[in-house]
């Protein structure tokens, strides 16, 4: 089962993660991993966290433009060759991965075009599906 | 007066050319020589010209008077073109004054009435009855709109609301608990109210509101038919300013095609900017307006910097009064980029067709390296915002094409986060030109 990452809007300019983090704080909302991408004057903010629902709506309040989507999340152990497996996996089944990001708890977050798809041929080899 | 009747004053809104020409020119003759008489300031302009005020003999002769500009008003201020004794004069109004000494502008109280008549005679030959609530929401002060709205609307009968402008969530409460059924506003304080509205939940479709008579700053096509949808009103577009009387000067009716301009009361006339030649009929040029009944501060021939052009054709609504476009922007307002005449009304044309982009945006004018550059602001509203940066370089891109398609020069869009670009609740700022600051 895909998990909910929420991707945010930021403006590239000074104390705006800061105040993500700030948000999620008060509210109590555990983040537990992110990444980010830049383009010029822009970039898009993407985390995983404990209530994905709650985070959206403080940081709608305050303001930001925010989207929920639903991404793989795979476990894995802190050993060489833990990505590749997942990697080789897609790749042989010619899935294309948009981003791919780790979170804490040795957990890969990835996402693709076909989520239920990959999750079932990620799970039948053996991979572990977090949600 | 019978309450069904179609216009407020049938006689006038539906003369025929000659009487409005009659009427213009006795009129103009009147105001010439109350000029001459009583003011310094004409008098000396009108002498250096060689008008000789009792030789008015055709509406053709207005060409021989000089213009009066708003430099003229600011060197004479307070009350230099005051044409009455203080005493006559009951009430003054005055523009912001930004950019230098305000312009102050007086009524006497035939002035006042005559004010209210115009308004109101627009207002009902569009549809308002004295059955109707009006909503002001214009600002209530030295600002024309909101006292011009209130006159009027009170010499046609309708009860009025003078909110003035700002606490939006207040005025979406009285429109729905008062079930108003007009609103007087800018149209950039509309679009906000809409925002408003639809974070709190009010559906307009639910409220009695409808007509918005709009007006005190310039506005598109795109920027109306934004306006009607969300609000569910005819937005009429209204013209007026403070030098020549405030709104009443002239407004659209439910044709939409042309604001009629209240002849009986004023002139108007379109000039070349550049050689102050009066231009005919259909072209392009500032407006120029000459007040006919005014008494504290008439005006001769008054630059407006508003461009725009006549319409003189029948219109389906029944007046005969010339129509005039709405007024595309001002000549003060032209920004000129790396040689391009351009005007943000060009831009906003384009904007608030495309689809989900929230009608709000900023132009950024700047120098750089001595060359200019411009950019427009808009905002990432979820509707267009999706979890691909991919997604969001494609929509800056298409908008940029589609501005340099339309307007032929590359312009930057820049993404922004909601609620950055500042709201407004009377005239919108729709322009940063830092060039002015360096």
């Amino acid at each position: 089962m895909p998990i909910k990452q929420l991707t945010v809007f930021l403006e590239n300019k000074l104390g705006r993660l800061a105040e993500v983090a700030r948000i999620l704080k008060n509210e109590n909302i555990n983040l537990q991993g992110f990444s980010t991408t830049e383009a010029r004057d822009y970039g898009i903010l993407r985390i995983v966290v404990s209530d994905p629902d709650k985070a959206r709506e403080a940081l709608k309040k305050a303001g930001f433009t925010t989207h929920i989507a639903d991404v793989i999340c795979v476990g894995v152990e802190d050993k060489p060759g833990e990505l590749l497996q997942i990697l080789d996996t897609l790749t042989e089944k010619k899935i294309n991965i948009d981003y791919i990001y780790v979170i804490a708890g040795t957990r890969v977050v990835l996402s693709v075009p076909d989520i239920e798809e990959a999750e079932k041929i990620l799970g039948e080899k053996g991979l572990r599906i977090c949600f | 007066m019978t309450a069904n009747k179609k216009f407020w004053d049938e006689n006038i809104s539906t003369a025929s050319k000659d009487k409005i020409k009659e009427i213009q020119l006795e009129r103009l003759r009147k105001t010439v020589k109350h000029c001459y008489k009583n003011n310094n300031f004409y008098k000396k302009r009108l002498g250096d010209a060689g008008v000789n005020p009792d030789k008015i003999n055709s509406l053709e002769d207005l060409k021989k008077i000089p213009f009066t500009t708003k430099d003229d008003l600011r060197d004479n201020y307070p009350f230099g073109l005051f044409c009455t004794p203080l005493s006559e004069v009951v009430r003054v109004h005055a523009s912001s004054g930004t950019t230098g000494n305000p312009t102050v502008v007086g009524y006497t109280k035939n002035d006042l009435d005559m004010w209210a008549e115009n308004l109101a005679r627009i207002m009902y030959d569009v549809g308002v009855r004295k059955d109707d609530i009006v909503q002001v929401s214009h600002g209530f002060g030295l600002f024309t709109g909101g006292f011009g709205f209130l006159s009027a609307a009170e010499k046609i009968g309708c009860m009025v609301i003078p909110i003035s402008g700002g606490v939006t969530e207040r005025q979406l409460k009285v429109m729905k608990d008062y079930k108003s059924t007009v609103i007087a506003c800018t149209p950039s304080y509309c679009l906000y109210m809409a925002e408003v509205a639809e974070n709190t939940g009010v559906k307009f479709e639910d409220l009695n509101l409808k007509f918005g008579f709009l007006g005190g700053e310039p506005w598109t096509d795109s920027m109306k038919d934004e306006i009607e949808k969300r609000l569910k009103i005819k937005a009429l577009n209204s013209y007026g300013l403070s030098e020549v009387l405030g709104p009443g000067v002239s407004c659209e009716c439910l044709e939409q095609n042309g604001l009629h301009i209240n002849e009986d009361h004023f002139i108007a006339e379109i000039i070349d900017p550049d050689t102050g030649k009066t231009l005919d009929i259909g072209e392009k040029g500032e407006l120029v307006f000459t007040s006919l009944t005014k008494e504290a501060f008439p005006v001769l021939r008054y630059r407006t910097k508003d461009i725009s052009y006549l319409i003189d054709e029948p219109c389906a609504c029944g007046k005969t009064f010339i129509k005039m476009a709405k007024p595309m922007g001002r000549s003060d307002d032209m920004l000129i980029i790396r040689g391009v005449n351009l005007f943000p009304s060009q831009i906003e044309e384009v904007l608030l067709k495309i689809k989900d982009l929230e009608p709000h945006y900023l132009i950024v004018v700047d120098r750089v390296n001595y060359m200019d550059t411009i950019e427009v602001w808009v905002e990432v509203s979820e509707k267009i915002f999706h979890e691909k940066i991919m997604d969001l370089e494609f929509f800056e891109k298409s908008i940029e094409e589609k501005l340099y398609s339309s307007i032929g020069i590359r312009i930057k869009v820049k993404l922004k986060e909601p609620k950055t670009i500042e709201r407004s609740e009377g005239k919108a700022k729709r322009v940063w030109d830092k060039r002015k600051e360096k």
